[in-house]
């Protein structure tokens, strides 16, 4: 009998394996509770992740901020008139947004608002290319909780698996377990975006005498009542007939996946009607807007140059200034930046109110989100440049 | 000569302190979490399998390598959002494989470690695709490019890797 007992204990391992795995998979979905061998493998490794992060930052911060400063001035001169050029072209874009509000609001349309974000640094991923997650260093302690999405500024990137205290597991959207409903830009075709075992991302469910291009935008439908309305995905690559009646579309995302550094996971939403007086919230894309950097002290010379709207930002106060190439803009930075591109933006709406009856009702609102009190949304502040 | 063929008396057991038994699995699943957020080639490699042939070579015990493999892989499983016991099961048999091997035949020298390591990487992945699509219905791709070129890479890591760990080895 001695003679088998080892091959007995491998049979009886493996049999206690495979039990656990089928009961896993047979509870699968409805209310899956995070095992306690998760809890402690996460809670073991990411200490070591974080710290090791945290050293390497701080290394990088030293080499970035005081040691290698080659190109900087030159960087800051066209970084200079790249905002110059972004803030005449977000007078436009702001016409064009509070229009659109003001028509939504007459015609009674509700939407999602991002009312509160948590600024996140990626520490890990799951070690497995078959598992297409990541980890985060903002878990249930502040506000991070299962179902919420990720984004960056480039585009969404997934949305929280497990929350754990200090840490958090983000399913990515190229994972084959993931599922987003999105809608294409251009053509207002309704998909679900999933990925592939390979780790592509594809476009499903449309329909093969549906017109879709490889260049075409794909955003957020908001249909899934997870990823708000709007939040960029990617772009169509690559359309082919495929199976059922249905278009085979591969689609490029546009937050690089395999290379994140900083995340912002959406924790609060919330759902009314768009008025252009709201002042309190911002749409899924305001929210990427606000990455922008922030704008700095006009030279007196631009003043004479630029087209009278522009003067209130000019007359904007020091923190725009303070806000350099190479420094992250801190809270103080970003609320006090966007004020001033905002009144840029009122400035030429506040004439035409006067024609307009429709424009009439609604008090003129700043760009959005860009007049937010600092309380109503604590953790934007501290997002990642 | 690089295997060779022992008697149970000729082969050498070596055992391991127990801070070396629990960091070294452990530094390597950190590392396997950690680094492919650098390096995104990093997914390639299983550095858990690597330390789980070792130490079921070098302990040249049935049931050490199986529990073992059978750890380290669910810790790994541990870190996915899969469900728990897919590395679990493909690294408990490699676990036991590598220690039957490891009481039969002498796999002290470079060569010899990289057939060894050649040959589980194959087992843990044929194990492994099996379970995922056979129990978990999942749809995993095979790619024999990916999986020749991962065999090659993590057979030559071990080479490497084992003689680094042969430092930790205290004889029983």
């Amino acid at each position: 009998m001695s003679r088998y007992r080892n091959v007995t204990f491998l049979v009886a391992i493996l049999f206690v394996q495979v039990l656990g795995l089928a009961v896993q998979v047979k509870r699968s979905g409805a209310g899956e509770h995070t095992r306690v061998i998760r809890l402690w493998t996460v809670s073991a490794v990411s200490p070591l992740e974080k710290a090791l992060l945290w050293f390497q930052n701080g290394v990088g911060n030293i080499w970035s901020n005081y040691v290698y400063l080659r190109g900087v001035r030159q960087e800051n001169r066209d970084l200079k008139f790249e905002i110059e050029r972004l803030r005449l072209e977000q007078v436009r874009l702001s016409d064009d947004a509070q229009q659109a509000r003001r028509l939504q609001a007459l015609l009674g349309f509700r939407e999602t608002y991002i009312a509160k974000t948590v600024a996140a640094q990626v520490i890990g991923t799951s070690g497995s290319e078959q598992s297409r997650s990541i980890y985060i260093d903002k878990g249930t302690s502040a506000g991070v909780d299962k179902d919420m999405a990720v984004i960056t500024a480039d585009g969404l990137v997934g949305k929280v698996l497990r929350a754990f205290g200090s840490t958090s597991q983000v399913l990515l959207i190229n994972d084959q377990s993931s599922g987003v409903g999105v809608i294409l830009d251009k053509t207002r075709l309704q998909g679900v975006i999933k990925g592939t075992a390979a780790g592509e991302v594809i476009l499903e469910k449309v329909m093969t005498d549906e017109q879709v291009s490889p260049g075409d935008r794909i955003v957020t439908s908001g249909g899934d009542q997870i990823f708000p309305k709007g939040i960029t995905v990617g772009t169509v690559m690559k359309v082919s007939p495929g199976a059922d009646l249905f278009l085979n579309i591969r689609v490029k995302p546009s937050a690089s996946l395999s290379r994140l550094e900083e995340v912002l996971v959406i924790t609060k939403k919330e759902d009314r009607p768009p008025s252009v007086a709201d002042s309190n919230s911002v749409r899924a894309v305001d929210i990427l807007t606000q990455r922008l950097p922030s704008v700095p002290d006009k030279p007196a010379a631009d003043t004479t140059q630029a087209p009278d709207t522009t003067k209130p930002a000019a007359a904007a106060p020091k923190p725009q200034g303070q806000a350099g190439v190479n420094t992250p803009a801190g809270p103080s930075t970003v609320q006090a930046a966007k004020p001033a591109s905002s009144q840029t933006a009122v400035a030429p709406k506040k004439a035409s109110q006067t024609a307009k009856p429709a424009a009439s009702a609604p008090a003129p609102a700043p760009a959005p989100g860009g007049s937010q009190p600092a309380s109503s949304q604590p953790s934007t502040g501290d997002q990642p440049h | 000569m690089p295997i060779t063929y022992t008697s149970q008396e000729q082969v050498e057991v070596y055992r391991f302190h127990p801070l070396t038994a629990v960091l070294v699995p452990l530094g390597a699943l950190f590392l396997q979490a950690f680094l492919p957020r650098h390096f995104h080639f990093f997914f390639l490699f299983d550095l858990p399998l690597l330390v789980v042939i070792f130490f079921s070579v070098a302990r040249r015990s049935q049931v050490a390598g199986l529990l073992t493999g059978s750890l380290i892989g669910l810790l790994q499983d541990a870190l996915t959002h899969q469900p728990i016991g897919m590395y679990g099961i493909a690294k408990t048999v490699v676990g036991y494989g590598a220690s039957s091997l490891g009481a039969k035949l002498d796999i002290e020298n470079v060569g010899a470690r990289f057939l060894v390591t050649l040959f589980f990487y194959a087992v843990h992945e044929i194990v492994y695709f099996a379970v995922a699509r056979g129990l978990v219905k999942l749809t995993l791709e095979w790619s024999w490019g990916h999986e020749i070129g991962g065999a090659l890479l993590n057979a030559a890591t071990a080479a490497i890797l084992f003689t680094l760990l042969d430092r930790l080895k205290q004889r029983a």
